[in-house]
């Protein structure tokens, strides 16, 4: 299983979208697509924004549904962080069918 | 272009600063001032500084300052911005100061390392500082991603003991809310781009419920929260239009939050000088802690899911009975 340790590029307070698009497409897509786990450990992290939560997660729940649900582990997030990360799963679920409408 | 200091300038008074404002010579920028006292938000601070970014700071011209507290200007480094030097000289490592002087952020790696730098600072305690790196953060992150401004995002903020409270302002000079909204949203005028951009999952980068890869179009919202619920101002200004958040009664202590920025008490104006950018100003009062924000964020998930899920209610297909 591979691991993303998100203080370590992003810091304390992860909001640089850029590590989260390299961290998306690096590592979460192509383990996604393997149906293989991923884990994204919080340590040392005190904040992070919607922004950056949406960037790492939001395609990976588009493109792979239920799978990514099953594949994708947080581990060490503390409250603020965890709420954040349940706002993005709780609306791209909500949009899921949207994304669908579009495509066709 | 011309401006006015006066001695009140916050965002409560907004208008009055607007009433000030000239935008009817566009290459030079000239700041006059209270002649007895100065009195600003650093909203005011951050524009005026990206009008003489506009101009350029060879054609920004000031009266002189006779105000005794017009000192604060050189401290926030506004100086840094006009052709003249400053008239104050001020032993600028004093540590007393819990400000952000004015500060240019042209990409992400400024940001993260102005994110870094700030909290120090300001001279807060840790636990309330989250609020401020997550305003501040998406922020500038929206100058840099949907502004398309040359001269990046220019911010500023105070701490303010007596409110307990840090106001803080971030502005640009690019394409505005309503070009920005324009390409898959078509807003009517400025004030209906500022509240679509308001709305939770509208984003200018697509059509599509859930934004794209990089955008969900929830940023303004989640900012416009966390100041609806701690009884703070927010104030847009962008082309002619500033939209205002206004404070509920205090006697309401569970606000409830909306995601249609119609439904919020608020002041809007579509009839203000055309400004060519975008300003967004905030107060957060810092009476919270972390487990409050925790609640917020809470909070913002469930109003935000609501309001996706009434706007998908509004494309059901219905049957069709004989």
């Amino acid at each position: 299983m591979k691991k993303i340790i998100v203080y370590q590029d992003a810091g304390e307070f992860a909001e640089n979208k850029d590590v989260a698009k390299r961290w998306r497409e690096e590592i979460i897509l192509p383990e996604l697509a393997k149906n293989k786990e991923v884990e994204v450990d919080f340590i040392n992290v005190t904040g992070v924004t919607q922004s950056f939560v949406h960037a790492l997660l939001a395609e990976a729940i588009r493109r792979y549904g239920d799978s990514a649900f099953d594949n994708l582990i947080f581990s060490n997030a503390n409250g603020v962080v965890r709420e954040i990360i349940r706002t993005v799963y709780h609306y791209m679920q909500e949009s899921l069918g949207d994304a669908e409408e579009n495509k066709l | 272009m011309e401006l006015y200091l006066s001695t009140s300038d916050y965002l409560r008074n907004f208008d009055r600063f607007i009433g000030g404002l000239s935008f009817a010579d566009p290459q030079k920028l000239h700041i006059a001032s209270h002649p007895k006292w100065i009195n600003v938000h650093p909203a005011v601070l951050a524009f005026t500084a990206t009008l003489a970014l506009t101009v350029g700071r060879e054609h920004v011209e000031f009266d002189d300052f006779t105000a005794s507290s017009a000192h604060y200007l050189d401290r926030m480094g506004l100086f840094n911005f006009t052709k003249n030097k400053s008239p104050y000289q001020i032993a600028h490592n004093e540590p007393a100061g819990k400000f952000i002087p004015l500060t240019i952020i042209k990409n992400s790696t400024d940001q993260s390392q102005f994110i870094t730098d700030m909290i120090p600072l300001l001279h807060l305690p840790p636990e309330k500082t989250d609020p401020i790196k997550y305003t501040i953060g998406e922020l500038v992150r929206n100058v840099l991603e949907h502004s398309y401004s040359s001269s990046g995002a220019v911010v500023a903020a105070q701490y303010y003991k007596k409110t307990n409270t840090v106001r803080i302002g971030i502005c640009d000079n690019g394409i505005g809310i309503r070009q920005s909204m324009n390409k898959f949203w078509h807003p009517k005028d400025d004030i209906d781009a500022i509240k679509l951009a308001l709305m939770p999952g509208i984003s200018g980068t697509t059509h599509r419920e859930g934004g794209t890869e990089d955008n969900a179009g929830a940023g303004l919202y989640f900012i416009k929260s966390i100041a609806q619920v701690a009884r703070n101002y927010f104030l847009i200004y962008s082309g002619s239009a500033i939209y205002k958040l206004l404070l509920h009664d205090k006697r309401i202590k569970n606000a409830r939050l909306h995601p249609d920025p119609n439904d919020e008490k608020h002041s809007e104006r579509n009839n203000a000088p055309d400004f060519h950018g975008t300003l967004v100003a905030i107060d957060i009062t810092l009476d919270s802690d972390a487990r409050d924000f925790e609640k917020l964020m809470g909070d913002i998930r469930e109003s935000y899911t609501l309001a996706v899920r009434e706007r998908k209610k509004l494309k059901y297909r219905e049957p069709r009975f004989a």
